[in-house]
């Protein structure tokens, strides 16, 4: 498996929403290619005709009566908020002025 | 009666039910204990006093009254911070949560307010559980109190710490690749991963959902499946959980009895990178094993050997997944927001303010290993990995009724030894990692010193999924003959603070 650049973290950091400094990106760039080197020794088990898991229970599908229960109020989810405003929570610009 | 806070949990509760003791007497015991040396060991992060008190009041008017109580009623509990407990600081040990109080409780807390249990506090641990020493948390480390140089193990070292420290008898703490397991053996307690799905995760904050899983910590067996029955159950809220009954894991501790049990050794869970100390408390435990009438097998689990590799995939995928979440909007930290950032820029500044080192190097492992070209090779064949291994485990329990192995390669190593090298730091849970990735139950319990340091050395038994039962089974029984030939729990043996 090939080496992790840079630039490869740099995206990753987009891809997560991180804003990290110009020397972490260095420093995770070399501390993530030791760790993959590492883990990619899971290369090395064959396993084409093994089927993945994700899972330790084979549950599928669990649901619950459809029944209307108490849930937290609209004051209490804001009661946390960074920033509420008209019973709403307040966040950034999401679009474009145009 | 003596001393309050080195009685266990169920002598404490069986003095509150017979009214020799009242539960705001136990609880300001411990209260008072924690502002004695809790400044030396850290193990608490928030400290519930009053609702701990107007709890025990309650308890007490219950006795008074003749109301029927639990058989924890009125015994103490840390809980670790990363399950959400209503109105109380909840920052699973992250700054971006710093302030956060959940509108709502958890299924484990609901629990142990039904069953009297009175909640002391918030324990610390790394960073959205991520780490094996607690150094990893954003509010500094917790100490061990049998050397406070010393790592109290993690994710969940406040949790274990907390009994070490006879700061609380009982304690929760969740367990990912062995952050109940690894505290307990480092710090001289015991802590049981239940089977996956066998206690709620609802109200955790999930680090990989695949493999979370709360239970219980105490310093005795008993005390550890008297608090695994309280919490333990089918919750409608978490979809994972298992619609069973839950074995009877009190009686199995009282049992006790290993007679005819068929006990393995894992083969590739010993020799080469254990401490010589570990190694030989180990092979002493699986002598008094034998001597107690079990039969000691060999068993080999070729793929555990993958194990690491496949968790330190499968974990910081879903941890990236599950930590999208924190983006700064609805509750926690919001930081950048000057009405000029976007709102991507906002989260991205957010996130970078609000997570600790360990926790942007799991984010971003994982956001690689699921990132388009690199699924298959990583993510996808972990997956397959983590299906041999559980074959593995399969083909172990046909031949014998439980597994063991040691709980961790060392005694506790000194804080800051492994701080700076990840991989090394991820070696602690080898031994623990593969029960997660099965998703059964395991136990660790104190087997005795380690002759060269003197720091506590412990033993992980494994049992087959929803077969919880023989780990309080062979645990006891495995307790039982240690106690009589040190006349104590090693516990007893920890310096006092």
């Amino acid at each position: 498996m090939t080496s992790i650049t840079r630039p490869e973290v740099a995206h990753l950091a987009r891809l997560a929403r991180l804003d990290l400094a110009p020397e972490e990106l260095d420093h995770y760039a070399e501390q993530l290619d030791v760790i993959l080197q590492s883990v990619a020794r899971i290369s090395e088990v064959a396993a084409d005709d093994i089927p993945p898991m994700s899972h330790p229970i084979p549950m599928v599908n669990v649901f619950r009566d459809d029944v209307v229960t108490p849930g937290i109020t609209r004051d209490e989810a804001l009661a946390a908020a960074p920033a509420a405003e008209d019973d709403r929570f307040r966040v950034p610009r999401i679009l474009d002025e145009e | 009666m003596n001393d309050l806070t080195r009685q266990s949990a169920a002598v404490l509760a069986d003095a509150i039910a017979t009214k020799a003791v009242t539960a705001v007497e136990v609880t300001q015991a411990h209260l008072d204990r924690i502002a004695s040396v809790d400044g030396k060991v850290h193990a608490f992060l928030h400290v519930t006093a009053e609702s701990a008190l107007a709890q025990a009041q309650a308890v007490d008017a219950k006795v008074a009254a003749g109301t029927p109580l639990g058989p924890l009623a009125g015994v103490p509990l840390g809980l670790k911070d990363v399950l959400a407990m209503k109105g109380e600081p909840t920052t699973a040990g992250s700054k971006i949560l710093e302030g956060w109080r959940p509108p709502y409780d958890s299924t484990v807390v609901a629990r142990l307010r039904a069953a009297d249990i009175v909640i002391l506090g918030k324990t610390n641990m790394d960073e959205f559980a991520m780490g094996s020493s607690t150094e990893h948390s954003a509010y500094g480390p917790t100490h061990n109190p049998w050397d406070l140089d010393r790592i109290p193990g993690g994710s969940g070292g406040g949790s274990a710490a907390a009994l070490a420290a006879f700061e609380a008898p009982l304690a929760i703490g969740t367990d990912t690749g062995g952050s109940i397991r690894q505290p307990a053996s480092v710090t001289g307690t015991v802590g049981v991963k239940p089977t996956y799905g066998g206690v709620s995760r609802y109200g955790q904050i999930a680090l990989a959902s695949s493999l979370d899983q709360p239970g219980p910590c105490a310093r005795s067996v008993l005390d550890t499946a008297l608090l695994h029955a309280a919490i333990a159950g089918h919750d409608p809220r978490d979809s994972t959980s298992i619609n069973a009954p839950v074995p009877d894991v009190v009686a199995a501790a009282k049992k006790a009895d290993v007679r005819g049990m068929r006990i393995g050794v894992v083969t590739e869970l010993m020799g080469d990178g254990y401490q010589a100390g570990v190694s030989q408390r180990y092979a002493e435990a699986l002598d008094t094993l034998r001597e107690l009438g079990a039969e000691i097998i060999e068993v080999s689990c070729p793929h555990f050997e993958y194990a690491l590799g496949a968790y330190y995939l499968i974990l910081p995928s879903e941890a990236s997944s599950n930590l999208a979440r924190f983006d700064g909007m609805r509750y926690g930290l919001r930081a950048g927001d000057d009405g000029k950032n976007s709102v991507e820029q906002v989260m991205a500044i957010t996130r970078e303010a609000g997570f600790g080192p360990e926790v942007k190097r799991r984010i971003m492992l994982g956001t690689y290993a699921l990132s388009s070209g690199y699924y298959d090779a990583y993510y996808g064949q972990a997956q397959k990995v983590r299906t041999l291994i559980t074959r593995d485990f399969n083909a172990a329990f046909e031949k014998v009724d439980v597994l063991v192995s040691p709980t961790a390669p060392t005694t506790a190593f000194k804080l800051g030894e492994k701080l700076d090298d990840p991989l090394a730091m991820y070696l602690n849970d080898v031994a623990t990692i593969p029960v997660n990735l099965a998703g059964i139950g395991a136990m660790s319990l104190p087997i005795g010193l380690a002759p060269e340091d003197g720091l506590p050395v412990g033993m992980q038994i494994m049992a087959p999924a929803m077969a919880d039962d023989r780990l309080y089974l062979a645990g006891g029984a495995l307790e039982a003959a240690l106690t009589d030939k040190w006349g104590h729990l090693l516990i007893e043996e920890a310096p006092a603070l």
